[in-house]
């Protein structure tokens, strides 16, 4: 079934188009990829998704349900979970109470005042899960302060997947990964997406051809190609503007 | 096998230093009609209830600004509407300490609310001009209100009584005041690792990372904002009990400034610093206005040092060793 | 109320927009530029107001004393800002707030000390102590001078930011401060240069007010406040919502003052009108400030990027 619609999307900043009419969708277990020069409008695209930037035209739905006008906190609570590209965590506290925050949000309320959130067992062994998935549950009671950066963003993947969700905006997850570490992340999204839908923007080609089921090429705000690996690399148009001279990384 | 306990890195674990200041600080203040009484000097136990006042109106502010980032330039006008609600029931005749309580929390919850509503919207520079319009705005409101003094403040017949016992002996209010500042102390230190307060400083730290994570953060700042408003509007009952009047500048801005000060000065983003910063400054204040009436052009560039040097303030120097410590600690074993 | 009546209040609006911007000006370019919140720009126009009354005191002189404002704030500004505010520029906001209102203390605890409690007082220079006839009307020279000359400061700022090069540096720091300063130019006396200009502005105002306000210790706290409405409604670190905020604060908050008091005893009974109006005249500025953050959190004018 198709997780996520997307028709017509535009956004405007002053006289630059950022999003020029985007038509995209994700169904249940693919990963669909999209792939574009830098200034193509990937983050903004993903901020409009997830809720942070408003569009000025376009509708989005959710599983069949109409999202456009729907707050961040509410998308997520649907099931729209999203990594950011630059690591978006809680230095102050350790690993696995940045993953437990992460839970919280998702078990109801937070009016309590008197009960420790370090006592809810419940939260513990998720968050506590979550870790493992990512490879950090050995580093669960570091202070996120002293992790390497490789490891923030392994965290930053843990507190994306903690809550459960259905939908992955996945943007630049590997940036500034070592190779160990972004070999991790494809084998990590490999065994995820039949269990999820996922948007991945990357600039990791390698990753991108390796785990794509379709993969979405953007070029100023427009999608100008979108297919197979296979359909992506023969494509005369998206080889001029994107991959240029150069082969892809077979 | 179940997994390890969290800890949140503000949180030492052993009996550092900051924790023997605390012990000191609170187990000192118990003891100050004791003493006062034993060295026969009674005006301290005036001073030391002020100071308890000012801790107490602190920690409320500190609910917000240590730990929420919200920085309020406004809150001393919660503290007036406590000291005016005592005052204006007690124009009319009603002496009684709980009416005026009830009166006071009612009143400071509804303009919370509503402030808090608004302010909200906006963050960081914005809020605190707003925040300190909205404060401006109460203060010109006090002053116009002739009937209750205006400028020159309401004079206070007599205290507040609570049926049980009233507020007349400067210990009994001194009393009254340290339980209340001690429970306030005890109860933010639950608030802070309980969900709602692990959401305020989540908030404080990344609230877009927050919202994406599927909390309506505006909701748990605004509870935290009138939370913190309250503990003000307890304070500003205390104070207009103590000083037998209530005045605007109770709620002129200077005085929100003054609570940030104390804030600062003491460790923002603990729970015992901004009482710590509070006794503080006013034992500095009554030090210095004893050696000359211009004691302020010290305290104008003593803030100025203090911001430029010691930004995590003497007590919250001594949480950062102690967590440093106890991290160590655990590192090693 | 009568036309006149109205008009008259309306150009004291003016008036004091016109003085609002002189110090607006100086704030939002603070706080557009460096990202900085300066308190402390109360005193500089309070310090201008006071080195302009003694140098009027002693000399007679209203050029003189013009000098002795604008010079007295610039300098103690800029040594203010060497010595202490500009390590504070990559700090937040928190610590700006807090380091300036320790300034505030200490320069009103100063003017205390050197001048004393009381107000000091300074008349308008003879030339301007007449009227000039506006529509007919008979309005203060002295006023109507402030208008002249703040809109001549106007002009003059308006040129210096967007026809100069040192202008064109400005703007280009305010957005992109690590390109100004890869290209060779010394941001750090660049910043220094906008913060003078910011104290040199308080300063003037500082000297047009003196005449007509009481010079007195904690005279720049009330219409620092006013200055920060302006700026939030008028759009931080524009110099156009600076300008056409400063008028609309000024305008709505005279003609408030002045005429809501009798408006309301329409419609409320006397004792009532008499102790809301006031009250309620001096929320007035609050509350627009309030509804424009609602509507429009950008200010009424914001910069323009791009």
């Amino acid at each position: 079934m198709t997780l996520l619609a997307v028709t017509g999307l535009v956004k405007r900043f002053g006289g630059l188009v950022a999003t020029d009419g985007v038509d995209l969708t994700v169904e249940a277990g693919e990963l669909h990829a999209v792939i574009g020069p830098n200034g193509a409008g990937k983050t903004t695209l993903i901020n409009q998704l997830s809720g942070e930037i408003a569009p000025d035209a376009g509708t989005l739905r959710f599983a069949d349900r109409d999202i456009t006008h729907e707050p961040v906190y509410r998308r997520a609570l649907l099931g729209l979970g999203r990594s950011y590209q630059i690591t978006s965590v809680f230095p102050e506290f350790d690993a696995l109470t940045n993953v437990m925050l992460a839970v919280q949000g998702h078990t109801g309320h937070s009016f309590a005042f008197w009960r420790a959130l370090a006592a809810e067992a419940a939260l513990v062994e998720r968050a506590h899960a979550a870790l493992a998935e990512v490879g950090l549950a050995a580093r669960a009671r570091v202070p996120v302060a002293a992790l390497a950066h490789g490891e923030r963003r392994q965290l930053e993947m843990a507190m994306t997947l903690a809550p459960g969700p259905r939908l992955l905006l996945l943007d630049e997850p590997m940036a500034g990964m070592s190779l160990a570490e972004s070999e991790r992340l494809v084998e990590l999204l490999a065994r995820l997406k039949r269990s999820y839908g996922i948007l991945l923007v990357e600039h990791d080609m390698d990753a991108v051809f390796k785990l794509a089921d379709r993969i979405s090429v953007l070029v100023y705000g427009r999608v100008i190609a979108c297919g197979t690996a296979l359909e992506i690399r023969a494509n005369a148009d998206v080889r001029t503007a994107y991959l240029g001279e150069q082969d892809p990384v077979a | 096998m179940s997994a390890p306990r969290p800890v949140d890195a503000a949180t030492p674990r052993r009996l550092g230093a900051s924790r023997v200041v605390a012990a000191f600080l609170l187990g000192g203040l118990a003891l100050v009609p004791v003493i006062a009484s034993a060295i026969g000097e009674p005006y301290y136990v005036t001073l030391f209830t002020r100071i308890v006042v000012f801790a107490l109106a602190a920690s409320g502010l500190n609910l917000i600004l240590g730990y929420g980032a919200m920085v309020s330039f406004g809150h001393s006008m919660y503290v007036g509407i406590g000291a005016y609600a005592v005052g204006i029931l007690a124009y009319h005749g009603v002496g009684n300490g709980w009416a005026q309580l009830a009166v006071a929390l009612l009143v400071g919850a509804l303009f919370a609310l509503v402030i808090g509503t608004v302010c909200l919207r906006t963050s960081g520079v914005a809020f605190i001009m707003i925040t300190l319009a909205f404060a401006q705005m109460a203060y010109f409101l006090a002053i116009s209100l002739k009937q209750y003094g205006g400028d020159d403040g309401l004079s206070i017949a007599a205290r507040s009584d609570f049926g049980v016992f009233t507020l007349e002996s400067n210990t009994v209010l001194y009393y009254v005041a340290y339980v209340l500042l001690a429970a306030t102390l005890f109860v933010s230190h639950r608030v802070v690792h309980s969900r709602f307060g692990m959401v305020l400083r989540g908030c404080r730290v990344n609230e877009r990372r927050m919202a994406a994570l599927g909390f309506p953060t505006l909701r748990y700042r605004l509870v935290a904002y009138v939370i913190s408003a309250l503990v003000c509007v307890v304070a500003g009952v205390l104070l207009a009990n103590l000083a037998k009047f209530a005045a605007p500048s109770y709620m002129a801005w200077q005085a929100s400034g003054d609570l940030i000060v104390m804030i600062v000065l003491g460790g923002m983003g603990t729970i015992v610093g901004p009482a710590a910063g509070a006794a503080a400054l006013l034992v500095l204040e009554e030090i210095l206005s004893g050696w000359t009436t211009h004691w302020m052009i010290v305290l104008g560039p003593l803030i100025v040092l203090i911001v430029l040097t010691a930004k995590k303030g003497f007590y919250g120097v001594l949480v950062e060793r102690d967590a440093a410590r106890a991290h160590a600690e655990r590192e090693t074993r | 109320m009568t036309l006149g009546l109205f008009l008259t209040q309306a150009l004291n609006g003016v008036q004091l927009g016109i003085l609002l911007f002189l110090l607006a000006a100086g704030l939002t370019l603070v706080f557009g530029i460096m990202n900085f919140v300066n308190l402390a720009h109360g005193s500089l126009y309070m310090m201008g107001a006071y080195f302009a009354a003694t140098v009027f005191e002693r000399t007679g002189s209203f050029l003189l004393a013009g000098v002795a404002a604008v010079l007295g704030a610039l300098i103690v500004g800029v040594v203010v800002e060497r010595l202490a505010l500009m390590r504070l520029y990559r700090r937040d906001h928190l610590d700006q707030v807090l380091a300036t209102f320790g300034l505030i203390l200490f320069f009103n605890e100063l003017v205390r000390i050197v001048w004393g409690p009381a107000s000091v007082y300074m008349n308008a220079p003879a030339a301007l102590s007449g009227t000039v006839s506006l529509f007919g009307l008979p309005y203060p020279s002295y006023r109507f001078a402030i208008i002249g000359v703040g809109l001549l400061v106007g002009l003059g700022l308006y040129v210096l930011i967007h026809r100069t090069r040192i202008g064109m540096l400005i703007r280009a720091g305010a957005t992109h401060p690590e390109i100004v300063a890869a290209l060779g130019v010394n941001v750090r006396r660049l910043n220094t240069l906008v913060f003078g200009l910011g104290a040199a502005l308080a300063g003037l105002a500082g000297l047009m007010a003196g005449p007509i306000v009481s010079v007195q210790p904690g005279m720049g706290e009330p219409i620092l406040i006013l200055t920060l409405v302006v700026i939030v409604t008028g759009g931080v670190g524009s110099i156009r919502g600076a300008f056409y905020g400063a008028l609309i604060v000024g305008i709505v908050d005279t003609i408030g003052r002045a005429f809501l008091p009798t408006l309301l005893r329409e419609f409320l009974e006397r004792s009532l009108a008499q102790a809301a109006g006031p009250a309620i005249a001096s929320m007035l500025i609050y509350v627009l400030m309030a509804v424009v953050l609602a509507i429009r959190p950008q200010g009424l004018f914001p910069v323009r990027h791009g």
